[in-house]
């Protein structure tokens, strides 16, 4: 590699090489900011689309305290209520279950599980999360759709608990991953400290493991609550998709991103109910963003400690 | 002598039936997969055939194969792939080699964070309001796969960003040393060091891209179409979106039919899925540091 002089000899570094490492660096910062610029730009490109029914047709007050959808009638209403009760029953019904089963399998795969059952198990809980959510829906559909009308002898089987223990299933991988790595951030010193004054290895976890990976598992749990309120195929598919505010886990409810897959297909562009879908959608980013944003900071408070 | 004690004895009873029960919910919950693939398999199976992966559908999608979709959703992985894979291994390589810890790499962190975490409908969403809107793309292969691409955009960051941090920092050193600039560095040692940890990262991203639903209805893929797409801005078929259909509009399709799709979805997934843990052992015994 050559390396040009000025007239008084001293080297000058800027070859090709110099360059080439700074148009590299320039373009490898720009992918690095990327991640951010998309983050903003789904912020702002819902919102534009979202705009003209936020300062229209909507009426903050119905829309959180209204239960009346009913955005293709003469008489148009954008009460979400029921639909965010849909979300939140469902997800709540998936958390129920799935939140002990998840602390659990992360708890023995990380504490208790060793050699080739642990890798198994591991390979086990990574294809649960590799079905696809249209899977999971067709899987509510055919097969829990049945299975529950049989077991509980219920008319129908689309219903939130149906969906409920779907989304728990989708969740559950997530759950357990985080709350995984959460326990094996817990340094062995600590466990061979207690280990040497006698504990048990099921005291060790109780006493030690289990205080001092408290926040990683809380973040585990937050992130499965985001995974279950930002579902949407698998939703569609098992609720039955009626709005109601449901009363027993076998009625049949719709989540918000349900209602956005199903509805947006049949509007006009710029309609107040093209609008208010991307409305929903607003609300929906927000309510995750804030989700993953606690998620972080409750991670970074056991780093400072 | 230690003789056991009666505390000692509950100690070790209360440890076995913590173990049991952690056991019992860990086969609780992965139960579940081997009894769907199962499902899958014994009421899909019959309806696999090489006519029906190489046959398009016909009489209103009751009858024939689905040729259209699966062509439709390779369309849609290949275009986000080459979307995303450079700026995936971009954002990688600035989060592993170049960024300082600072508050700019924290938000970064934390946008990828988001960027996983938002939900589906919200990319399609996002997908319409940008791409087959704003910029003009309509309902098309480039809309939908650019949807796809930010949607998995995380998975490659992470996969690569670990894949970059596993190589082992002398290298660097001992080549700056020799006065490499920065990006000859990056190029000659530490991408060919961690090329194979970037693939394993890829496929899990087609795997992901390919049972994706949600981000491509609106933007890109329909529910029938007679012809194969021809170019980038074309609509296309794809296969999850042919199982939701077939399972919710199409009241007279046989049984097997949907469950023969989900049964290809689920193999197509799980194949890259498990080329993709395969992988990663394969590369845990070839580590030569």
């Amino acid at each position: 590699m050559s390396h040009p002089r000025d007239r008084t000899g001293v080297m000058d570094r800027r070859d090709l090489a110099w360059y080439a490492d700074r148009c590299a660096q320039v373009l490898i910062f720009a992918g690095g900011i990327s991640a951010i610029v998309f983050i903003i730009g789904i912020f702002v490109f819902v919102t534009r689309e979202g705009l003209g029914f936020v300062f229209g047709p909507l009426d903050l007050g119905q829309f959180f305290s209204s239960i009346e959808w009913r955005p293709t009638s003469d008489n148009p209403g954008y009460g979400a209520l029921a639909l965010m009760v849909g979300t939140l029953s469902v997800t709540g019904l998936a958390m129920l279950f799935s939140v002990p089963l998840s602390l659990g399998a992360a708890l023995y795969i990380g504490e208790f599980a060793k050699g080739k059952t642990r890798e198994a198990l591991k390979i086990l809980v990574e294809m649960l999360a590799a079905i696809p959510s249209v899977v999971w829906g067709f899987v509510g559909m055919s097969i829990m759709n049945p299975l529950i009308i049989q077991v509980f002898d219920v008319p129908v089987g689309l219903s939130a608990l149906n969906a409920g223990i779907i989304l728990g299933l989708m969740a559950a991988p997530i759950m357990t991953t985080i709350a995984e790595d959460a326990l094996k951030a817990v340094p062995d010193s600590y466990r061979e400290a207690a280990e040497a004054l006698g504990a048990t290895r099921w005291e060790v976890i109780l006493k030690v493991v289990i205080p001092a990976s408290k926040n990683g598992l809380v973040a585990a749990v937050l992130l499965g609550v985001g995974r279950g309120f930002g579902e949407t195929m698998a939703v569609l598919m098992a609720t039955g998709h009626s709005i109601n505010i449901p009363t027993s886990p076998f009625d049949g409810v719709r989540a918000l991103t349900a209602t956005i897959a199903s509805e947006l297909g049949d509007t006009a562009t710029g309609s107040p109910h093209y609008g208010s879908l991307f409305t929903l959608g607003i609300f929906l980013f927000v309510v995750t963003f804030l989700i993953n944003l606690t998620a972080d900071l409750v991670v970074k408070g056991i780093r400072k400690k | 002598m230690f003789a056991a004690t009666s505390l000692n004895r509950r100690s070790y009873r209360n440890q076995a039936v913590a173990k049991a029960v952690f056991g019992l919910m860990t086969v609780a919950l992965v139960i579940p997969v081997l009894v769907i693939l199962g499902a899958l398999i014994v009421r899909g199976g019959p309806a696999i055939s090489w006519e029906f992966l190489f046959t398009p559908p016909v009489n209103g999608m009751t009858e024939g194969g689905i040729l259209p979709a699966l062509i439709g959703t390779i369309w849609l992985v290949v275009v986000a792939l080459i979307a995303s894979v450079p700026i995936g291994i971009a954002a990688a390589l600035y989060l592993s080699e170049y960024a300082p810890d600072n508050f700019l790499t924290r938000t970064i962190n934390l946008a990828i964070i988001n960027l996983a975490g938002v939900p589906s409908i919200v990319h399609a969403l996002f997908g319409v309001g940008a791409f087959v809107l704003f910029f003009r793309f309509g309902t098309s292969i480039l809309a939908a796969s650019l949807t796809l691409a930010v949607m998995t955009l995380p998975v490659v960051i992470v996969a690569t960003r670990e894949s970059l941090q596993a190589v082992p920092q002398a290298f660097r050193e001992a080549c700056w040393n020799m006065g490499a600039t920065r990006w000859q560095t990056i190029r000659k040692v530490v991408l060919p060091n961690s090329v194979s940890g970037i693939l394993t990262g890829v496929i899990l991203e087609v795997s992901r891209a390919a049972g994706e639903t949600a981000p491509i209805m609106f933007t890109g893929a329909a529910a029938y179409l007679m012809f194969l797409p021809q170019s980038v801005f074309d609509q296309t078929m794809a296969m999850s979106l042919h199982l939701y259909v077939i399972a919710t509009q199409q009241p007279s399709v046989p049984e097997e039919i949907p469950y023969g799709v989900a049964l290809v979805l689920i193999s197509i997934v799980l194949l890259m899925n498990a080329i993709s843990i395969a992988f990663r052992v394969y590369l845990r015994g070839l580590k030569k540091w």
